[in-house]
């Protein structure tokens, strides 16, 4: 059984200008099919605006596909939420929390929503955060005190403390420091070797999906264009690299459009 | 020690009190605000000289107190959530959300009982009044069924802020202010233009006043100054049985929009902090 099967995806969104302005679509995902493996990890690559955090934010139980199937740990995607719930973890750019809160009572909280006896939850939360190399002081400080990599340590404890047989990872890294990056990237490797843990995950980082990845899928305007090991990307593109191997078989250059965005 | 099921409900407990506890600066500002808010509202009965317009100003003040805040911490629990971003992450926790609803209601419950009693030892300091003689358990009785009509009204209010991010939160308070005008919180519903009139029977306040009025004997012209002449519980078996029927109605309802408000956000991606 696949952990994750999809198949022929589509989601378009509308949008309007002001109350009576003309209404604009724009197609999200268009016709993606893949599926990834238990235990596997499979990483999504796409420039922003790709579809990317849409197709998580559906196998997160977030948004609804207009058609096509999916399948979640065997369970179909609308229909099968309340079960696979307890089964999932995400990890959001934002590291979304109440600030005002310590990170102790942010985790009790979520470790409540699952269940958890808030003791036993408090003993996971420390031992996972030891892990990823967070002083275990700051865990009873206010979650608007600490840096975006402290916060974004917080949130994969948070998706972990049920100790969940899927990970779903939308760009985790992003905006990390070099050193919490190499953290945050070990702890992931050693998750999926301990626990044998399925993780899906968008990222910009070529190298980062190059390092954690077996399968990786180039995702461009919507559509899967691509999928396989890096070495099969690069081969196929006949590329040096991985970047190379994203600009030659969608189209699309990374950097010029993260550059383009960013004026 | 919570029992595993009960877990989720007392983690929407959890987390209200550490808000609370660390909003607690915005806690006091808006306590005192509405405690002199209500004071100067007592006080135009006792410029009057009329216990009884200060009696009834005074159960008009304390009775919103308590189901104003109870409808905001409902009808805001979803916009607080917008604010932080943390709605999604709330939205795909394997909670059902009559459970998610039920926790927000109870801590809201208690924090308005406690917040009221606070309003209510503060006003003591300005209006000198005795409610010896008055039914003060049947009014807790009343104000405890009105409760359950009132979560159904903040469930309800609670769709807005997922409808538009932008504006939800202040539209609830258009919803409150309806409330507060059509209720006759201060005023008998009769003094209402006959246009507004009939809007006062849909409102759980209009009811739970009449009742609370009739239990502290207000209406009563046996009733003198430190020596009132309060029904008892059966004389209000009319508005208690409209107060259940309503809150019978309007959690289901709640729950039910609710429900469809947010089958909605997942199809249009509105669960998303910017919307």
């Amino acid at each position: 059984m696949y952990a994750i099967e999809v198949s022929n995806l589509q989601k378009t969104f509308s949008t309007r200008q002001g109350w009576f302005g003309p209404q604009k679509t724009e197609r999200a995902l268009d016709g993606v099919s893949f599926h990834v493996d238990e235990g596997e990890t499979y990483a999504l690559l796409g420039p922003n605006g790709s579809g990317k955090s849409t197709l998580i934010r559906i196998l997160a139980t977030l948004l609804l596909p207009d058609a096509g199937s999916v399948r979640v740990l065997g369970n179909p995607l609308p229909g099968g939420e309340a079960e696979l719930r307890r089964r999932i973890g995400r990890v959001s750019v934002d590291a979304a929390f109440y600030k005002k809160l310590s990170a102790r009572e942010n985790l009790l909280y979520a470790a409540q929503l699952y269940r958890l006896e808030p003791r036993r939850a408090e003993r996971t939360a420390l031992a996972i955060l030891e892990r990823l190399g967070l002083d275990q002081r700051r865990f009873y400080d206010p979650l608007e005190e600490m840096s975006r990599g402290m916060q974004q340590k917080i949130a994969i404890t948070r998706a972990l403390l049920h100790d969940p047989p899927l990970l779903l990872l939308d760009e985790p890294t992003t905006g990390l420091d070099p050193a919490s990056k190499r953290q945050v990237q070990l702890f992931l490797e050693e998750l999926r070797a301990e626990r044998g843990t399925t993780i899906f995950l968008t990222t910009h980082d070529m190298a980062e999906a190059e390092r954690l990845a077996e399968r990786i899928g180039f995702l461009a305007r919507g559509r899967l264009v691509a999928e396989g090991s890096a070495a099969e990307l690069r081969k196929r593109a006949a590329a040096p690299d991985l970047e190379e191997a994203f600009i030659r078989l969608t189209g699309e250059d990374f950097k010029k459009n993260e550059k383009e965005e960013a004026l | 020690m919570i029992p595993a099921f009960m877990r989720p409900l007392w983690a929407f407990v959890f987390r209200d009190w550490h808000l609370t506890r660390r909003y607690f600066s915005w806690v006091l500002v808006f306590t005192f605000y509405s405690l002199v808010n209500a004071a100067t509202i007592a006080l135009i009965g006792v410029a009057a000289h009329d216990y009884q317009l200060t009696l009834t100003l005074v159960l008009g003040v304390l009775l919103w107190s308590f189901l104003s805040a109870m409808f905001q911490e409902i009808s805001n629990s979803i916009s607080y959530e917008r604010w932080e971003g943390t709605l999604e992450y709330t939205f795909m926790a394997p909670v059902h959300r009559l459970t998610h609803l039920l926790g927000v209601s109870l801590f809201a419950v208690v924090y308005s009982v406690v917040r009221t009693v606070v309003i209510m030892v503060g006003l003591l300091l300005f209006v000198h009044v005795s409610f010896a003689g008055a039914n003060l358990l049947g009014v807790l009785v009343v104000l405890l069924v009105a409760s359950v009509a009132f979560m159904g009204l903040g469930l309800v209010a609670a769709i807005l802020p997922v409808l538009s991010p932008e504006n939800g939160a202040q539209a609830t308070n258009i919803v409150q202010g309806l409330l507060l005008l059509v209720s006759g919180i201060y005023y008998p519903v009769a003094v209402l233009p006959a246009w507004v009139r009939p809007l006062s029977a849909l409102s759980p306040a209009t009811y739970a006043l009449a009742a609370a009025r009739k239990l502290m004997g207000l209406d009563n012209p046996a009733s003198r100054p430190g020596a009132l002449a309060g029904a008892p519980l059966g004389a209000v078996t009319h508005e208690l049985l409209v107060l259940a029927l309503m809150g019978l109605l309007l959690v289901p309802l709640g729950l039910w929009v609710f429900g469809l408000v947010e089958h909605w956000a997942k199809r249009t991606g509105k669960l998303k902090r910017t919307g």
